[in-house]
């Protein structure tokens, strides 16, 4: 058996190594650390059909994520999907930015897809991206092909 | 006729001795719960047996955790890639490391290396006579021998679960990304976007805390319990590692449905 403090000593790096996974689970497996910048500001962008998106799905430019999705709502006046993103402070976008929910390969997850604009004014906290494309839908894209198939045959 | 009696009265003999058992076991685990002090008036107790409990069972659990890891994500790669879904593949590896494997396997690995060996350790003490001999000092077994082991495993056994899904993690993350070629960004933002710290993380943690009270109190109390006679310590040692088993998987399903149910 050994000492006693070589023995306090093992107990305690025991501890402190599974204090360390803990953390690990905590920060860098779960999205607890995900998104939580002090400088970020929210946009909010109007959807006619977010299909599966849900909160905490990224925001991507250009393939580099740089927000993730905050709160969906049902806008009441428009029954569109109102759709609130947290974006990173350091990445200033123009105000005519448009956003578009495209799906990350076959099954994969949806997420928000921002195109730069060209103008001079940037987005602000609460500001609202007013070009949006709706998101794809199977069923709807199915359909449509089928209709144009049947109507082609004529 | 007189065989079928006998039949009959053995088997309401068991189900009496089993009720009896499982009364035994929960005055003891009241008993234990009462010498709580112990741990605090004597600190250098419980940092013993979190020695032998804990320290001694990180290896087997890192080698298992690595394995579990790398097979998962190995198997997991082979069903995601045919729907191109292989950047999914580390939130699988995390998922199931997080919400099963991890609290369930490190319950089965910690009952059969540590929980064991408490059952044999206690047992013996008792064949050997050295409780008598502590009650006869005026000294508290459950005090001295009991309460220490017992908290003891209950604050390894989440700490030790929690390990093996970090090492899980890393060895599906050394499988999927470095040896087949998922791309590493993929792999950790899936990861983070769909495990929860509430929902996932926490609740792995509360299953391995549950599995670790109920494995030690098996344990502990196989030990307490046995006749002591070498061949008593033996089966006690058995029935440890197989009761525990049973419990765990049993309370496994209870807080699966509990926890992520749905409803």
């Amino acid at each position: 058996m050994f000492s006693k403090a070589k023995l306090e000593l093992t107990v305690g790096v025991f501890v402190v190594i599974g204090l360390a996974a803990l953390l690990f689970l905590a920060m860098k497996v779960s999205s607890f650390s995900g998104f939580s910048d002090e400088n970020g500001y929210e946009v909010v962008a109007n959807f006619e059909n977010i299909g599966g998106l849900k909160v905490r799905a990224p925001v991507m430019m250009a393939g580099v994520s740089i927000g993730e999705v905050s709160q969906i709502s049902l806008d009441t006046e428009t029954y569109e999907a109102r759709v609130e993103f947290l974006l990173g402070g350091q990445y200033k976008l123009p105000v005519d930015t448009s956003a578009a929910i495209f799906t990350s390969g076959l099954l994969g997850e949806q997420y928000i897809s921002l195109e730069p604009g060209g103008d001079d004014v940037m987005l602000k906290s609460g500001d609202h991206i007013k070009l949006s494309q709706s998101a794809m839908v199977l069923e709807q894209v199915l359909g449509q092909f089928l209709f144009s198939k049947a109507a082609g045959d004529e | 006729m007189s065989g079928l009696i006998d039949a009959i009265a053995g088997l309401g003999r068991r189900v009496v001795n089993s009720i009896m058992r499982m009364g035994r076991g929960n005055i003891f685990l009241f008993h234990t719960l009462m010498s709580t002090g112990i741990i605090f008036k004597e600190f250098s107790l419980l940092v013993k047996q979190m020695y032998s409990v804990g320290v001694l069972s990180i290896q087997i659990i890192a080698v298992s955790g690595l394995t579990v890891g790398m097979v998962l994500s190995l198997q997991g790669y082979n069903t995601l890639v045919d729907f191109g879904a292989e950047q999914s593949l580390g939130q699988m590896v995390a998922l199931s490391l997080v919400r099963e494997m991890g609290p369930v396997l490190t319950a089965l690995l910690f009952a059969g290396r540590a929980g064991s060996a408490l059952t044999a350790e206690i047992g013996l003490m008792k064949v050997t006579e050295q409780l008598p001999a502590m009650e006869i000092m005026a000294v508290d077994p459950y005090r001295k021998v009991i309460a220490p082991r017992f908290y003891a495993g209950v604050i390894s056994m989440p700490l030790l679960a929690a390990i093996f899904s970090a090492i899980g993690v890393f060895g599906g993350y050394l499988v999927g990304v470095e040896l087949l070629g998922v791309d590493a960004g993929g792999f950790w933002s899936q990861m983070q976007s769909q495990v929860g710290l509430y929902e996932d993380i926490v609740n792995g943690v509360i299953k391995s805390i549950v599995f670790g009270i109920v494995v030690t109190w098996i344990a502990v109390f196989e030990g307490f319990d046995a006749a002591p006679t070498t061949e008593g310590v033996s089966r006690a040692t058995t029935r440890t590692v197989v009761n525990s088993a049973f419990a765990v998987l049993g309370l496994d399903f209870i807080l699966t449905a509990l926890m992520f149910g749905g409803a």
